[in-house]
């Protein structure tokens, strides 16, 4: 308008914190749901089959959950910087197996879990790099370290394999050790979660990483060193695969040239069940720590309640369907009731 | 220096000689400007004139090739926007650049929250501060709300915000009032004002000449990426400002023709969608502009969508030129002879990485398909036709359309609708962000249309467009038609009075 009106906006007092217990509830809601979800279907599952909680199930419960909460973690700094890295299969693979190969040769484990770990970052950077470099979408950056990975894990391993005699004792009983029900990888995992969560909500860099997804010219206007962010990202990803990777290989046992095949959808699927935005700047890790166990469970539950496990593929693909539909309805929701208070108080 | 300075303070920030180019476009030749503290200074220019590139320039986006760039007199190098921010110089771009996901407190905050022991962000600090700059700047807005869902108006206090939240020495605001209503415009010099007063220096970019004469002191005019000129306001008038930015005395402004008004071609009745407007009736005959007036969100464009069938109507009919339309379908719509110019050029009227060429051609595809595929001949003889007919300034066919200036978007985006012949045009705020220029091209083609026999409805929210180019205005208030002023009785009062619905005319 170039005429101004003789009507001045009154200037209301800050209508209070309205705004905080909105955002907060739909994000907690979004948590507790499928928290919900996962107890039901574990107290359904109990209730047609009462030895499904027994203290060896919590565990195995547990164990099959661990490794994809460590990957889904990494992938979800990645996915909050509106990126993604497809490589993690690939990287949970050679990292497995270049720990049991050491530790073939008389490595000492913690060691061999350092090497992995390094090998993960090793990997991170190289996406990280390539990502944050090339002006090419991540999602065919990662597609190509993907295969690269892969295919160097092959030529590397070929057709040998690394099974539970080859590792020293020790090794193999912290993969299945644990207090009473709680096995030793699950707190690791869990104290890696905390962790990064604490580091997301709590330091600047953290919050920059939502801050460069959710707005990434915005984020380079306010001086953001992008790159960096998207480095580090990428780094803690593959970082948090090899670990995984490590503990792949105290779990199982059991490592070739095709471990972790596929994995990443997997992964990928979890953050996003888990209420971690594809399109960057909105979720959090323990979502998606959330959105593996439930992922997980289904595994466990089919069996438990004699229905054949080929279902399980289709039961993980609905629930990924279903909670990008809860999402944009949510979100749309949520984007309305905030027009609307702004209206308000405009 | 190039140009006078009187005695006084000495400049905060200054480009002495400055040019910059980008391949072999020449955005900035040998620009000079200084600026004051405690004074508004107004950067004029046509789209195209190297503006926007001066302003990153000064907030450390762009590194000129030649010349200098100085603060506090002494010369800077700004190594990228982080750099120009700690020097105290605030950008506030005409597309606000939040981060929707965050609370406005993290917005502002971002990258410098305040910290605690090891490290770590003092949410608490942050909030505390958040809630004090809302209250220096007068405005109500919680500090944990989320950016996404805030009018443009309240992302630029949010903006403004951050700028005071590091002591901002410099504001430069680009085209800040592009989007606002008047009293949003009237909030945000209020606090443009009180910022000057307190010695801050402002740079302020904007194509509403009479904002310039009501808050600037100073004005520096760009034309082509040269420097113009250089001087004070005071005793300038609106003619000698245009001079400068075009270089040659502007054709009339609103080149209105007087033309018998011909049959109904457009007819809405009692058009209703629950909750965004409601009973909605009016006629466009062929020959005739008229202008759809009212605030930012009285359901202007809304109707218009739905009319053209992007979005349902729950009820009522619309008819062009005695043919009803099918509720939601476009296609019906243009094959009726029905054309919309979108009001967001960016999201909804271009296909920005695609050529000049490509983008006209998307409306005529239909014409241009032979045996399924696309004559690729045709279409581009057809493009460059309306190309060259409404004088889009380009150096090729087929470049990006995102490589043109925001007047010669526009401008395509009128061609690729005017290629397809429509009976009847809808134009929704066909000059926003557009220059003096092109504004006045913009208005002679759409009076030559309407002398061609087109009916032309025309939302605008700029208030002289309206009465300089409609033959009877419609205006609306929250979602309903309140008053249909013919041309004779339309003034700024009559229609103010109906868009704040605190008069039925």
């Amino acid at each position: 308008m170039t005429v101004t009106t003789s009507e001045q906006t009154p200037v209301a007092e800050a209508p209070g914190s309205a705004g905080t217990r909105l955002v907060d509830r739909v994000f907690k809601m979004r948590e507790l749901a499928i928290l919900v979800v996962l107890l039901v279907m574990i107290a359904v599952t109990q209730a047609g089959n009462s030895e499904f909680l027994s203290e060896q199930g919590i565990k195995d419960l547990l164990l099959n959950a661990t490794i994809l909460v460590l990957v889904a973690t990494g992938q979800s700094l990645v996915v909050i910087t509106r990126n993604v890295d497809l490589s993690v299969g690939s990287t949970l693979g050679i990292t497995a197996f270049a720990a049991g190969d050491y530790l073939h040769g008389g490595g000492n484990p913690v060691v061999a879990i350092l090497l992995a770990v390094l090998l993960g970052i090793g990997c991170g950077l190289l996406n990280g790099l390539l990502v944050s470099l090339g002006q090419v979408p991540a999602l065919v950056v990662t597609l190509g370290t993907l295969y690269i990975i892969r295919g160097v894990d092959s030529i590397w391993v070929g057709s040998r394999q690394i099974t539970a005699g080859d590792l020293p004792g020790s090794f193999v009983d912290f993969g299945s050790g644990g207090l009473s029900a709680v096995p030793w990888l699950a707190l690791i995992a869990l104290a890696v979660l905390v962790a990064t969560a604490y580091y997301l909500k709590h330091f600047g860099s953290g919050r920059e990483l939502y801050a460069l997804g959710s707005n990434p010219e915005a984020a380079r206007l306010a001086g953001i060193p992008v790159r960096k962010r998207i480095l580090t990202a990428y780094t803690f990803c593959g970082a948090l695969a090899g670990l995984a990777g490590a503990m792949y290989l105290a779990r199982f046992g059991n490592v070739d040239s095709s471990t972790g095949n596929g994995y990443e959808l997997t992964v990928v699927s979890a953050v996003v069940v888990g209420g971690v935005v594809f399109t960057g700047g909105s979720g959090s890790v323990y979502g998606a720590a959330l959105g593996a166990l439930l992922l997980t469970s289904v595994n466990s539950v089919l069996p438990a309640l004699g229905v054949s496990s080929v279902w399980v593929l289709a039961i993980n693909g609905f629930l990924l369907l279903l909670a990008i539909a809860v999402d944009r309805i949510v979100a749309s929701r949520v984007a309305s009731a905030l027009k609307k208070r702004s209206a308000r108080h405009a | 220096m190039t140009h006078p300075s009187d005695t006084g303070p000495a400049p905060v920030l200054a480009l002495q000689d400055v040019s910059k180019s980008f391949g072999a476009v020449r955005a900035l030749r040998d620009v000079s400007l200084e600026l004051f503290p405690g004074e508004v200074h107004a950067l004029a220019g046509e789209n195209g004139a190297g503006k926007s590139t001066l302003i990153k320039t000064l907030a450390g986006v762009h590194r000129p090739d030649a010349g200098r760039v100085l603060l506090d007199g002494e010369p800077v190098v700004f190594h990228g926007p982080g750099d120009a921010r700690d020097a105290g110089i605030a950008v506030i771009y005409q597309e606000p650049t939040l981060f929707p996901d965050l609370s406005i407190a993290e917005n502002i905050f971002m990258g410098r929250q305040p910290r605690r022991a090891l490290g770590r962000i003092d949410h608490k600090a942050t909030r505390a501060a958040t809630t004090a700059l809302m209250k220096r700047l007068g405005v109500a807005l919680d500090p944990d709300r989320p950016a996404r869902g805030l009018s443009i108006a309240d992302q630029q206090i949010v903006e403004i915000a951050k700028a005071l939240s590091f002591d901002a020495r410099v504001l430069i605001m680009d085209e800040p009032t592009a989007a606002l209503t008047g009293s949003e415009v009237a909030r945000l010099f209020g606090v443009v004002r009180t910022l000057r007063d307190q010695g801050a220096a402002v740079l302020f970019i904007s194509h509403r000449l009479e904002e310039i004469f009501q808050i600037c002191r100073r004005v520096t005019t760009l034309r082509d990426g040269a420097w113009i000129a250089g001087e004070l306001v005071d005793g300038m008038t609106e003619d000698d400002l245009v001079r400068r930015m075009v270089g040659r005395d502007l054709d009339e402004l609103y080149p209105k023709q007087d033309v018998p008004a011909g049959e109904v071609a457009l007819a809405v009745r009692r058009l209703t969608r629950e909750g965004i407007f409601t009973d909605i009736s009016f006629e466009v005959r062929s020959g005739e502009i008229v202008g759809l007036a009212g605030l930012v969100g009285a359901g202007r464009t809304e109707v218009a969508r739905a009319v053209f069938g992007v979005d349902r109507w729950d009820a009522g009919e619309v008819e062009v030129r005695g043919r009803k339309l099918t509720n939601g379908a476009p296609s019906v719509a243009m094959s009726a002879g029905l054309a919309l110019v979108p009001e967001d050029r960016r999201a909804q009227g271009l296909v920005m990485d695609m050529s000049i060429e490509r983008n006209i051609g998307l409306t005529g595809l239909r014409t241009t398909v032979k045996a399924g595929l696309v004559d690729r001949g045709a279409e581009r003889s057809r493009s460059l036709d309306w190309a060259v007919r409404l004088q889009v300034k380009f150096a090729r066919i087929a470049d990006a359309v995102s490589t043109l200036s925001g007047g010669n978007q526009q401008k395509v985006v009128l061609a690729k609708w005017l290629a397809t012949g429509p009976r009847v045009l809808i134009v929704d705020e066909p000059t926003r962000g557009i220059d003096v220029g092109t504004k006045a091209e913009v208005h002679r083609l759409l009076g030559e249309l309407a002398a061609d026999g087109v009916a032309v409805l025309m939302i605008s929210s700029d208030l002289p467009e309206i009465l300089g180019m409609a033959d009877r205005v419609l205006v609306m208030h929250e979602g309903r038609i309140t008053a249909e002023i013919p041309r004779s009785e339309a003034s700024e009062e009559t229609v103010m009075a109906a868009a704040t619905g605190r008069a039925a005319a």
